[in-house]
């Protein structure tokens, strides 16, 4: 091989494999700006509106939103605190009778949408209710002015509302740091001095408090997001804001500016847990020897078993069984409403969110694995942030930006050749799947990421030097070692999706209803018997991976053996 | 240096990571049919070596060629896939997924199904691993996990083979025995293989010629077995075989006088100092005008005797608290007691460095 060949040779090469690399970030780059992109739209329309209202929502309605924002999340906070540490500790320390099945039960409240809860618990206990007329019933009153009840759709309903079905994620959280305390620990502490109670609150509880920030930011989270609770309540919430400003004002640039303050509670909310979790790593032990139990007798053990049976009860069962009764009595109703079609659409959005963000996920968290330098690792890190934006934020940053493109799209199209294409993209499916992808992306990119790192990465080298390329490994040896993490992500953006409800408002097509859109409609016509088919579809759904994930926790070592 | 076009050449090699320069200009390269071990301690950079003679790993500053062309330099990196390089890791890295035939036959998708299973089952056979296809590599022990990783590096027929620890996951009583065969199946192939250790015994074992890496990031020493340990470059290189006595002391008239006696220094100037070390089998016990020591300890360790000795101050006997040296000897052929004997130091055991 003469020297000019191999100068050439290299210099084709060279150029190839840098194309190569290039093409693992390139790729993330693109990925990551779908979810960067409706961040951007949202900022620059929130500094560039075409009518400036910023004046007039401070003066108006901004500081009673961002109250009532600050009162959910207090008490959304304090609630699930008390309900998921509590229980947490009940089953982790404690033995009574039931308590296996309560370590992965309690965890099932977690299927419910926040706003299906809603909607049973209104109807159950409005003034027409059952609750109330029993009530009148029994003691001859006859008008509300006879006796006080709790309106139900109050902001206090509405933190109810959400810890019932927030409250697992501070469970979960809290219970693996416990179960993660050496058990020498606690015994220590008690040989110190300390009762158990006090051994709870000065040992273990301090120690497991970076995880239980970590929960309660994750239902802070998706208290934030909700919507349909607090719309349905009339809870005006910075949420709620920016549907009232949009469409009720007709103003976009001030439902941004809105947006962009929920983005500030977010932000804060993350800076939070990623504190908590770098603290964590400090606390947390690498031995962990089941706690020893106390023994419950007696008025305890009584007392551990309601503890933990009201939250599934108020939660799961008494809302479940309401939409069991209403589903089969209004069986024909609900066919005739039109559940059928809605099935079908959430099932061909969700399937399709699913089959894209799990694509994505897994390219991305490929190109992570093979590591091409910090800017790449920057694209990741913002990738993982889209779950933390709330719906109704991610809509209004997208509907913009493709709405411009299509009036673009058409005015030109519409000039050159005659034709309109009208709302190519945001009158059609594409951007709700958009949305879920860049919601949900974090999710199956988590998910798969931490399937690969569970992948030795000397096979990977292995793979290669018996002659695979990158995306050949990813092929052959990945991609089948992974299956189990793929569906696991599929299933949870699938539900995801299933649920979503703000996004799927506002972006929709025209006419065009998923069984979340039609249970919101038909719940505030109310109608919720009607509904009740398709919110227990939703349901029962959102029950495939809360089972599959209580399932682990049963099979877990202290679950498992310790009884 | 003239290129080695049969088999694997680094030429130069210089690598950092994070800014710390882990490897400073090494060479290295084996021809086919041969077998050199790569010997240096845990984070020596031996294994980015492989990785980047490899393709695993981008080249900084160097040269890499496999049969004369070059495969890596600053700006071109031929992709490990093309570079008919097999690589053996400490960990095996079997595909867990798939049976032990299919993980031979992985890297033969060049051949039809029917030619790939016939030649992955003639390289299980050969292994000893033939009654294993259909298993799984979870189902195996180290030593056969070990030998069907060597038949699936193996099967693409590659020039040049890497070896990365790949005998440190199995027990003592295993590793010699798989060991030899790897090295005689290697051999018989005529690949060029490159195998990197921490394990001196293990290098001796195995390797025609022995790299010596030390700890910063430069070759110490090159050469054959025989070569490294009974003409070491340096104390350093004279070290990393297992104990050895070391002495200091200044030279006179071409000989350095030590408290076991006197060991001839050529080509040191008088009065400069210098250091000795001297293995255990260099200290010969029982010879007459030998000096007087103590033997504090006798311990048969198999085979040999490892003997625990204090020099004593003079002829009378008295023996003051002073170091203590190692004497290693072959057991049967010499029973020794405890007590006072005479010893002297074998000149070509005992190694004389500038101090």
């Amino acid at each position: 091989m003469s020297s000019q060949s191999v100068v050439h040779k290299g210099y084709l090469s060279s150029l190839r494999s840098r194309l190569h690399l290039d093409f693992w970030t390139f790729g993330s780059l693109l990925i990551a700006l779908i979810v960067l992109l409706p961040i951007f739209a949202v900022f620059y329309l929130a500094m560039f509106p075409t009518e400036n209202i910023w004046p007039h929502l401070i003066s108006t309605v901004l500081p009673g939103y961002i109250k009532n924002t600050l009162w959910l999340m207090l008490g959304v906070c304090i609630g699930t605190f008390i309900i998921g540490t509590g229980t947490a500790w009940l089953v982790t320390m404690c033995r009574f009778p039931g308590r296996r099945v309560f370590e992965w039960a309690l965890l099932i409240p977690l299927a419910m949408p926040a706003y299906v809860v809603a909607y049973v618990y209104t109807d159950l206990l409005n003034f027409s209710g059952p609750v109330q007329s029993l009530l009148r019933e029994t003691f001859g009153w006859r008008t509300p002015r006879d006796y006080w009840f709790p309106n139900i759709r109050s902001l206090g309903g509405a933190i109810s509302m959400m810890v019932l079905v927030l409250y697992p994620y501070v469970y979960l959280l809290s219970r693996s740091a416990f179960l993660e305390q050496s058990a020498t620990m606690l015994e220590a502490s008690r040989t110190l001095g300390c009762s158990t109670w006090q051994s709870f609150l000065r040992v273990g509880l301090p120690i497991a408090r970076p995880s239980i920030v970590v929960g309660v930011v994750l239902a802070l989270m998706e208290a934030l997001n909700d919507f349909g609770t607090v719309d349905y309540f009339a809870v005006r919430t910075l949420t709620a804001g920016i549907f009232n400003v949009w469409f009720h004002m007709r103003n976009l640039g001030g439902g941004a500016q809105i947006a962009v303050v929920l983005l500030i509670f977010i932000v804060a909310l993350i800076l939070i847990e990623r504190f908590a979790r770098r603290k964590k790593r400090y606390h947390s032990s690498t031995r962990s020897i089941a706690p020893p139990r106390i023994h419950l007798t007696g008025w305890k053990a009584v007392a551990a078993i309601i503890a933990c049976s009201l939250p599934i009860l108020l939660g799961l069962i008494i809302p479940g069984a309401q939409l069991v009764a209403y589903s089969i009595k209004f069986y024909e109703a609900s066919i005739s409403a039109g559940f059928l079609t809605y099935a079908k659409n959430s099932l061909i959005l969700s399937a399709t969110a699913a089959v894209v963000a799990v694509t994505l996920g897994l390219f991305l968290a490929y190109a992570g694995r093979l590591g091409k330098g910090p800017f790449l690792a920057s694209c990741l890190r913002l990738v993982s942030l889209g779950y933390a934006v709330p719906g109704a934020v991610l809509a209004v940053g997208i509907l913009y930006p493709f709405g411009y493109f299509d009036n673009l799209l058409d005015a030109i199209m519409f000039e050159r050749f005659g034709i309109s294409t009208g709302l190519l993209f945001s009158g059609s499916m594409f951007i709700l799947i958009y949305a879920y992808v860049a919601r949900f992306l974090a999710l199956s990119y988590g998910t798969v990421e931490a399937g690969l790192t569970r992948i030795r990465p000397n096979l990977d080298g292995a793979a290669r030097t018996l002659g695979r390329s990158p995306s050949g490994v990813l092929r052959d040896v990945h991609v089948p070692i992974l299956r189990g993490s793929l569906g696991t992500a599929a299933i949870l953006v699938f539900v995801d999706t299933m649920k979503e409800l703000p996004a799927t408002l506002i972006l929709r097509p025209f006419n065009f209803n998923t069984l979340a859109t039609h249970v919101y409609q038909y719940a505030k016509d109310e109608q919720i018997e009607i509904a009740a088919l398709g919110s227990l579809t939703i349901v029962l759904v959102g029950l495939i991976p809360t089972i599959l994930l209580s399932y682990t926790i049963s099979q877990s070592r202290s679950g498992g053996k310790n009884t | 240096m003239k290129p080695l076009d049969t088999g694997l050449e680094l030429k130069s090699i210089r690598h950092s990571f994070d800014n710390r320069e882990i490897l400073k200009g090494v060479s290295i390269g084996a021809q086919a049919g041969e077998l050199v071990c790569l010997l240096g301690s845990s984070g020596s950079g031996k294994s980015t070596l492989l990785r980047l003679a490899a393709g695993l790993e981008p080249i900084q500053e160097g040269k890499i060629t496999i049969g004369g062309s070059l495969v890596a330099e600053p700006g071109f990196q031929l992709p490990p896939e093309k570079r008919g390089v097999g690589l053996m890791f400490q960990d095996f890295a079997l595909f867990p997924h798939i049976s032990v035939i299919q993980n031979v036959m992985f890297g033969l998708r060049h051949l039809s199904t029917q030619d790939a299973q016939a030649r992955a089952v003639r390289l299980l056979e050969r292994v000893g691993m033939a009654d294993y296809q259909k298993a799984y590599p979870h189902t195996l022990s180290g030593g056969q996990q070990q030998r069907v990783a060597l038949a699936r590096a193996l099967a693409p027929e590659p020039r040049v083979m890497l070896l990365d620890e790949p005998f440190s996951g199995l027990d003592t009583t295993l590793r010699a025995q798989v060991r030899e065969e790897t090295a005689h199946v290697l051999r018989e192939r005529g690949v060029a293989t490159l195998l990197v250790t921490h394990d001196p015994e293990e290098a001796m074992a195995m390797a025609d010629r022995i790299k010596i890496l030390g700890a910063d990031g430069r070759l110490r020493q090159s050469g054959t077995p025989d070569e490294v340990y009974f003409r070491p470059a340096d104390t350093f290189v004279a070290g990393l075989f297992g104990p050895i006595n070391r002495l200091s002391g200044y030279v006179e008239h071409g000989y350095v006088p030590t408290p076991l006696g006197r060991v001839p220094a050529p080509g040191h100037p008088d009065g400069a100092p210098v250091q000795i070390l001297v293995r255990p089998e260099g200290l010969k016990i029982g010879v007459a005008g030998g000096v007087l020591v103590d033997l504090i300890s006798v311990r048969q360790l198999g085979v040999t005797k490892e003997i625990t000795l204090r020099p004593c101050d003079d002829e009378v006997g008295l023996c003051p608290m002073q170091e203590l040296y190692k004497a290693r000897i072959l057991g049967p052929m010499h029973p020794v007691a405890e007590g006072k004997h005479r010893v002297a130091i074998d000149p070509d055991l005992a190694f004389v460095f500038p101090g």
